[in-house]
């Protein structure tokens, strides 16, 4: 007797199974739905929310003025920040132990404090160090100028937040350092390179694939860390709220318009992100990872149902 | 320095290394004539490898002298004292030795033909149109013209080690070391490696191969050098020291690999 399953040739009729439902699933959505519905009801109905008020000042033009200083805080803070924490990184990874022992120190003093508390300091540096001078140490100084012209609300501003992100960038770098093969160190020594070589064309690109996704962490961390500037009287995005609703009382109205922008802000990075990654895990897989773009190409073209 | 030491490629005299105190290389006396094939063999953890490495300067010696091409590597002697080299001079002269590692060593981020021209161009400042040409040609004569573009991750094992082969020859070395060179291939692509290897030593290239290919040590090296426990334990011609070894040592381990 012949069997269903093999043609003549022998070759099985490809499979068409029943899939596996999964009632869970559903039941999963029912509830959410249900729940969602009950929030954003609450949410529009809610008196208290102000939803005029947060229209009307969403895009007021002191709010924008809070984005842009929010935004260069974190861009030059992130960038200092970047520069610190790779510097410090490959001095953490000298074979000189006075290096080494200086970029631990930095370390350990930067993370083991609270940022706020740095902030604080570096607004009243002046009366810690009221004078500044460039010269010869414990000799004569060239220039010397009042403390308080130089260290400015920005400039203390973005002292502290860079400073402080040096520290944990540092150890981001360095865990990447770390993770890539002593092998490839070797071979590149072997053909002649430098240790500066070394680093900049084969350790360090190498290590962009591990540095990069909690980087992109640390940018998300850091734009909103900005908003404890606020407490110095720095004028960025939490601060622009609070001036409005100092003057108005209209608290939760300009809280929500700060949260809208801030989330705004990250969704924005995390795109950004996402690009970056991919760049830098070229060669690490036999293939590049799709954008969003090619992957709603590919489920139109493929005809894939997808779902539940 | 000696006529005789000028006029050898490699010369090694009484090599110890030790990590720390575990020592490795017990007295090592080693010579290599320009032009000439030899292979080390031996069992694992006799030391062929950290002598290889020593070679470059990957690893330092801590007693003996050991001459690549008439100079000391790694030191400057003036009079009766010596001198550690700067980085800077330690790198130039590898730039002269070429190296092939068990495991490649290939720098993924880069495409074969980027890992190619990456060190001539950045390292000796050659036109980047001259040294584009010759890595194509390179990749031609190890049999790879057509995965010039490909990253390592889409080479195999065989393919990767010849990448890596025409790398280090990009350098013109007069020198090359391969530090078990198949070891870690399957067994079907280690004969498009051994005949690449077999090629340049046709060529002329002075090379010193650490291996566990029997075969290829037989055919293709001038001399065959079996050491244990740190030290040399007999050397000659491949007929003889595979063929008629002298040592029980060198017996036993044939023994065992053939």
């Amino acid at each position: 007797m012949t069997s269903d399953v093999t043609t003549e040739r022998g070759r099985p009729d490809t499979i068409r199974a029943v899939p596996v439902r999964h009632p869970g699933r559903w039941i999963a959505v029912v509830v959410i739905a249900v729940l969602v519905a009950m929030f954003v009801n609450m949410l529009a109905t809610n008196k208290n929310v102000g939803w005029p008020t947060v229209g009307h000042y969403l895009f007021s033009s002191i709010i924008f003025r809070g984005i842009r200083m929010t935004i260069e805080l974190t861009v030059l803070s992130m960038a200092i920040g970047i520069v610190l924490g790779t510097i410090a990184a490959v001095m953490r990874l000298s074979p000189n132990p006075v290096v080494s022992g200086v970029a631990w120190v930095y370390v350990w003093f930067f993370r083991g404090t609270p940022l706020l508390v740095q902030i604080i300091f570096w607004f009243v540096f002046a009366t810690f160090i009221p004078h500044m001078s460039f010269g010869v140490p414990f000799g004569p100084s060239f220039w010397s100028k009042d403390t308080n012209s130089l260290v400015t609300l920005f400039v203390s501003a973005l002292l502290a937040l860079s400073l402080n992100e040096g520290a944990y960038m540092s150890e981001i770098v360095r865990a990447g350092i770390l993770s890539v093969d002593e092998g490839q160190s070797e071979a590149a020594h072997a053909l002649g390179m430098t240790r500066f070589q070394v680093m900049r064309r084969v350790v360090l690109p190498q290590a962009m694939r591990v540095i990069v996704p909690p980087t992109g962490n640390e940018v998300n961390s850091m734009l909103k860390n900005t908003s404890l500037v606020s407490t110095i009287g720095l004028v960025e995005l939490l601060r622009s709220a609070q001036i409005i609703y100092n003057a108005n009382y209209k608290t939760i109205p300009l809280l929500i318009d700060a949260m809208i922008w801030y989330l705004v802000m990250t969704s924005i990075l995390q795109v950004g992100q996402f690009y970056i990654e991919r760049h830098f895990g070229r060669g690490s897989t036999r293939t590049t990872a799709l954008t969003p773009l090619q992957k709603a190409k590919k489920l139109i073209l493929s005809g894939h149902h997808g779902g539940l | 320095m000696s006529s005789l030491a000028s006029s050898l490629m490699v010369d090694a005299q009484r090599v110890h290394k030790s990590f720390g105190a575990n020592e490795v290389l017990k007295g090592i006396d080693f010579q290599v004539a320009p032009g000439q094939v030899v292979c080390l063999l031996g069992p694992s953890g006799s030391g062929k490898s950290t002598f290889l490495r020593c070679i470059n300067h990957l690893e330092k010696i801590n007693a003996g002298r050991l001459y690549v091409d008439g100079e000391l590597v790694g030191y400057s002697q003036v009079g009766d004292k010596l001198y550690e080299l700067r980085e800077k001079d330690v790198a130039k002269k590898r730039t002269e030795i070429g190296m092939v590692f068990q495991h490649f060593n290939l720098f993924p981020h880069m495409t074969a033909l980027a890992n190619i021209v990456e060190a001539p161009i950045r390292v000796k400042g050659e036109a980047k149109a001259e040294v584009h040409a010759r890595a194509h040609d390179l990749l031609a004569k190890v049999g790879l013209a057509d995965r010039a573009s490909a990253y390592p991750r889409q080479l195999s094992g065989g393919q990767q080690q010849r990448v890596a082969i025409a790398r280090a020859l990009a350098m013109r070395p007069k020198l090359m070391l391969f530090d078990e060179p198949t070891s870690a291939l399957d067994p079907e692509l280690v004969g498009d490696v051994l005949a690449v290897m077999r090629d340049l030593a046709q060529s002329g290239m002075t090379m010193i191969v650490v291996t566990h290919e029997i075969g290829f040590a037989r055919e293709a090296a001038d001399t065959v050098v079996f050491m244990d426990g740190g030290v040399v334990v007999e050397s000659g011609p491949p007929s003889d020291v595979l063929s008629n070894p002298q040592h029980t040592r060198t017996k036993t381990f044939l023994s065992q690999v053939l």
